[in-house]
């Protein structure tokens, strides 16, 4: 293994806590902080895919003399996928409200059971 | 049992995901990257602005905007419309 | 949260939030200049309207602002996003019919053709609708997360007086 793959490993490593967050974890608010998690890695791995090495980055305002630029498509596709993990974000903790609203707890064994 | 299960599960996928993240391409040399080379040396000329990853979300890319746009949307009308006052014959 | 935080917190909010705003519509308006955009700027002018919510508190909020008035503005944003993308409809959609046409609305060029990468200090009426979408964006992202904010608070604090 390369030592200057660590940037890889890191994204895949906070990719990996966030399922163990949310497989082994009982509270609602716990598989929310999963679910972040797992978002998380995955748009720290898209914006490490279009590094050049001694790169600038891709402004031409007061640019640095005959650099070359990083990529700027994956930095574009994080912008997208933050803001659409921010969107489900929102609705799981809206539902987790009304969870706790309607059964009185937020342990996810006890959600189980149909209540009137 | 159901945990021993889901924790054999848990273990195989984790390390599947290390081993893929240690047996990558070398970090800082893209395989293909002829189209970002081509919008960078294009933004100046065609879209006029010196910005090269504004020009890639809203001019060369925008349709992917516009999905987001619909989700963010879509999430706040959501939001909105759980927490909305109810009348006494609604449920 | 019925209350807000010390005196400290609240005069340090009253002095801060101002600068933050002005620091959020900048960061919107040279999205094509600078790093940013209107993604970017909406999220830092959110950031302040949520400040003053954990300062002041529900109670302090109560009578200001209205979760109605906040949603027609991001549907008014939605909606002047989606119709800029028509404007350049006679070639495709989403095309930037302003840039580099010599119009008063941004349509400076930035560079000539033979001097092709150039590093400049950059020109503010340039971009063609590139200014404008970040604009209709800002205001969208703006006010969407402020109205979520408030209806999340002010409804699960009612829950916690029944």
């Amino acid at each position: 293994m390369n030592i200057g793959n660590l940037p890889f490993v890191a994204a895949a490593l906070l990719v990996v806590f966030g399922i163990y967050t949310f497989l082994f974890k009982r509270n609602l608010i716990k598989l929310v902080i999963g679910v972040s998690l797992v978002e998380t890695g995955v748009n720290l791995f898209l914006v490490t895919l279009g590094y050049r090495t001694a790169g600038i980055a891709p402004i031409y305002t007061f640019a640095p003399e005959a650099e070359r630029m990083v990529l700027p498509t994956p930095q574009a596709l994080t912008l997208t996928s933050i803001v659409i993990g921010l969107a489900t974000t929102a609705l799981l903790l809206s539902f987790a409200v009304f969870i706790h609203r309607h059964y009185g707890t937020l342990d996810v064994r006890k959600v189980k059971e149909l209540r009137g | 049992m159901r945990k021993a299960v889901i924790l054999v599960a848990f273990l195989f996928v984790g390390a599947f995901l290390l081993l893929a993240a240690t047996s990558m391409r070398p970090f800082g040399e893209p395989s293909f990257a002829d189209m970002d080379d081509y919008f960078i040396a294009n933004t100046q000329v065609e879209v006029a602005a010196n910005n090269a990853v504004t020009a890639v979300v809203f001019d060369y890319r925008g349709f992917d905007t516009l999905g987001e746009a619909t989700v963010l949307f879509a999430a706040v009308v959501g939001v909105l419309a759980l927490f909305r006052k109810l009348r006494e014959d609604e449920v | 949260m019925n209350t807000g935080m010390s005196i400290i917190v609240r005069t340090i909010t009253r002095l801060v939030y101002g600068l933050t705003l002005v620091f959020g519509f900048y960061v919107i308006m040279h999205g094509h200049l600078t790093p940013g955009g209107g993604f970017q700027g909406g999220a830092v002018v959110a950031s302040a309207f949520a400040l003053l919510l954990v300062a002041f508190g529900a109670a302090g909020i109560k009578g200001r602002l209205n979760h109605h008035l906040l949603q027609t503005l991001e549907e008014i944003g939605a909606l002047a996003f989606l119709a800029l993308g028509f404007v350049g409809i006679g070639t495709a959609f989403f095309y930037n019919l302003l840039a580099g046409s010599g119009s008063l609305l941004f349509g400076q060029l930035v560079a000539d053709a033979q001097l092709l990468p150039l590093s400049n200090p950059g020109v503010f009426n340039a971009g063609g609708t590139l200014p404008l979408m970040n604009w209709a964006v800002g205001l969208k992202v703006m006010t969407g997360i402020a109205a979520v904010v408030i209806v999340m608070l002010i409804g699960a604090r009612k829950e916690e007086t029944e």
